[in-house]
């Protein structure tokens, strides 16, 4: 008989599985590279890429989209854990794309440089020849993302289909591909945003510091609270209150929202979360409210 | 807390977005600003109530045509457990997406109209559910408020299916007298149906004893990645050699011994290594690395287990298939890439054997193909030796799938039989 009841955590299961799809993709694809952007989802992948080769180092580079509208802290800290792990980064600018004449700037003042990544993204896989590209997409964090695999397939021209899916089953990912596709490989898929947390703090995990509560200058839009900054226009009637409050999710400067809160700590933080009634991207996200399949819409053309 | 994996079958008939909406709404896993999108949405389209099912049909295509096409997964927690939902399309044109979602699964949830009783498709889903070998199986008899909250009603269904479920090899079977859309018996105990004496689906769900399903016996590790560090950081990781691997089944500690296949030479274990330190013990789903005592070549596809017990290593394999494109049909001849735990080869349909009717059971003998969502039993050559058991001994090395090698495309998921 058993002497014991080999039940296992729920986060030792989900890091397990995350581990397992890591090395699946280091063994299986010439050209890996991993999304860092600094946000909390590309922090933990990180972490699991660490445990996934240690006590060898991450082979395969980082690679971050820069819409140069971005919050200074997550900038600094993103290369700070590079370099602390020894690790390549590229940098994919939008900014370059622009100048490039690949992709055109929005007006106006809701202009975002959001979908203007996808573009730049595509184009930074092409260049380097990656043929898979880690993300920290979670299936709970959007309803197109529930529907999407693991290892998740992308045509040459970087679009996902979502009605031509590959089948997933048991543990094992079809990797096959021809020159010019690629694979977009999603190894937080089952992990929900307090998975997230609960690791974070579990592991002791440093986490830029958006995400804690400070003050902060903000305005309100759509029901948001946007950040002041040099990238964004005010309306006249849009006034600069200092306020109290986090990031739940680090993006684009210009369409990422802030919530007021007082939690200081990662303890508060899961508190809160467990308490809250809204979704991360609802709360927010302008980018995911413009219509029920904005999301679906944008990762058919090969965004994140 | 540990997670369940459960998949859910039955149509949109059945109550079956309405059961799942009750459970991640009383759980609290549906947001106010989820809640509202799809209050706005259904009021939009004229309807009167509010359509949960709007929550799990995520693509458009699945909007507008107001069916669910794909496997969606969702994720609720309670204090006890984590779980996660794979939310599968119940009408026969989607078979594959529920052996997609059953092959991961713990536990699967099978609608039953009370009106209806059981229907060609309850049997299909108990098929399909025994198929993919879930361990536990539950019977939700929903819409008892329609049938007047009947026990009689109840224990007609309950006999039926189970007469029926003695000739599939069921697992853990539990009937669970439910009404989603009243709440009975989803969360907390319904007071009006007295005369149930078991648990509530979510009591069932937070308590089904889960840990021992996992084959604990069969020493499995298929080697997945060979870590040897170049430049490591530390100088004592120098001259490291370390094998790692997902268990797929048994108990791993140091010390023990162990042989290699395919070249059968044995060695013990020197350590179980991982980031956060040795461990003693490695068991299935844990994700490690194996230092050994002696230098053996071995690469991904190899595997590792004990010298007593040995998987079958075989190139011939007869299998049940489940074939999951239109583009194409397997026929004998067909040449495919078969994927087998870490191993990848190429393989050659010898014979078709049967092909399985899914409603009823009926072998026909006489099929020369299988098309999509078509279920039947072949043989298979291999070029290279694959590390076999039986699927319904181990699921992981029991399992296979079969990819095009003109699109690349995954083609059938295979389960083997009679390894030997």
């Amino acid at each position: 008989m058993l002497q014991r009841d080999y039940t296992t955590s729920q986060l030792d299961v989900l890091e397990a599985e995350a581990i397992h799809i890591m090395r699946e993709v280091a063994a299986e694809f010439e050209r890996p590279c991993l999304l860092f952007s600094g946000g909390k989802d590309s922090i933990v992948m990180l972490r699991i890429a660490e445990k996934a080769f240690w006590p060898a180092p991450i082979p395969f580079p980082l690679m971050h989209v820069d819409t140069g509208h971005n919050f200074s802290e997550v900038i600094e800290f993103r290369d700070r854990r590079a370099a602390e792990l020894g690790a390549r980064l590229v940098v994919a600018s939008v900014q370059d794309s622009i100048d490039a004449g690949r992709v055109v700037e929005e007006t106006g003042r809701r202009a975002s440089r959001n979908r203007l990544q996808t573009t730049t993204l595509l184009d930074a896989i092409e260049d380097n020849e990656f043929d898979a590209v880690f993300g920290g997409a979670r299936r709970d964090e959007e309803k197109a993302r529930a529907k999407e695999r693991v290892f998740s397939f992308r045509d040459d021209f970087g679009q996902w289909d979502p009605k031509n899916q590959r089948p997933e089953l048991w543990n094992l990912y079809n990797a096959k591909i021809r020159k010019g596709e690629h694979i977009r490989v999603f190894p937080l898929s089952n992990w929900t945003e307090l998975d997230i947390w609960d690791y974070i703090r579990r592991e002791g995990i440093e986490i830029p510091s958006i995400y804690y509560a400070h003050t902060r200058k903000v305005f309100e839009r759509d029901g948001m609270l946007l950040a002041d900054s040099e990238f964004v226009t005010r309306d006249e009637d849009e006034q600069l209150v200092e306020m109290t409050v986090r990031y739940r999710t680090v993006g684009d400067i210009t369409c990422t929202g802030a919530v007021q809160s007082a939690a200081a700590t990662v303890e508060e933080i899961i508190e809160e979360i467990a308490a809250t009634r809204i979704t991360e991207r609802g709360a927010t996200r302008a980018d995911d409210r413009a219509s029920e399949a904005s999301m679906e819409d944008r990762k058919r053309m090969g965004y994140f | 807390m540990d997670i369940l994996r459960f998949a859910t079958a039955g149509s949109v008939d059945d109550g079956k977005s309405t059961l799942i909406g009750r459970l991640l709404f009383d759980s609290k896993a549906i947001f106010e600003d989820q809640l509202e999108a799809v209050e706005r949405t259904s009021r939009d389209r004229g309807t009167e109530y509010t359509d949960l099912s709007l929550l799990t049909d995520g693509l458009r295509a699945e909007r507008e045509q107001g069916i669910t096409i794909d496997v969606a997964y969702r994720y609720f927690a309670t204090p006890k457990r984590k779980f996660i939902i794979a939310d599968t399309p119940g009408h026969i044109q989607y078979t594959r997406n529920m052996v997609t979602g059953a092959s991961t699964a713990d536990l699967a949830v099978v609608l039953i109209d009370a009106r209806k009783g059981v229907l060609e498709q309850s049997r299909r889903h108990a098929f399909l559910t025994t198929l993919l070998r879930v361990p536990h199986l539950v019977l939700a008899v929903n819409k008892m408020d329609l049938v007047g909250y009947s026990q009689e009603r109840f224990e007609e269904i309950r006999e039926e299916f189970t007469a029926f479920a003695s000739k599939l090899n069921a697992p853990d079977l539990t009937f669970i007298p439910i009404s989603a859309l009243h709440g009975d018996n989803v969360v907390s105990r319904s007071e009006n149906m007295p005369w149930y004496n078991g648990s509530s689906l979510l009591h069932h769900l937070e308590n089904v004893h889960i840990a021992s399903d996992r084959n604990l016996v069969d020493v499995r590790f298929p080697v997945q990645y060979v870590i040897r560090p170049q430049k490591a950081t530390d100088p004592a990781f120098h001259d490291y050699r370390g094998y790692a691997g997902q268990v797929a089944g048994g108990v791993l500690k140091p010390g023990d011994e162990i042989v290699h296949l395919p070249s059968g030479l044995t060695t013990r274990i020197a350590s179980i290594d991982t980031f956060d330190g040795p461990v003693e013990e490695a068991f299935a789903p844990m994700s490690v690395t194996l230092r050994l005592e002696d230098d053996i070549d071995i690469s991904r596809g190899d595997m590792i287990c004990r010298p007593n017990n040995q998987p079958h290593v075989a190139q011939e394999v007869e299998a049940m298939v489940c074939w999951m494109t239109d583009a194409s049909k397997l026929a004998p001849r067909t040449k495919l890439t078969i994927k087998h735990t870490t191993r990848t080869a190429r393989a050659l349909v010898r014979d078709l054997h049967y092909r399985l009717d899914v409603n009823t059971l009926h072998r026909d003998e006489s099929a020369t193909a299988l098309g999509l969502n078509e279920i039947g039993r072949v043989s298979l050559r291999v070029t290279q030796p694959l590390f076999v058991d039986d699927y319904a001994r181990n699921r992981l090395t029991g399992g296979f799938i079969l990819v095009d090698e003109a699109t690349n495309n995954t083609v059938a998921a295979g389960m083997i039989v009679e390894a030997r």
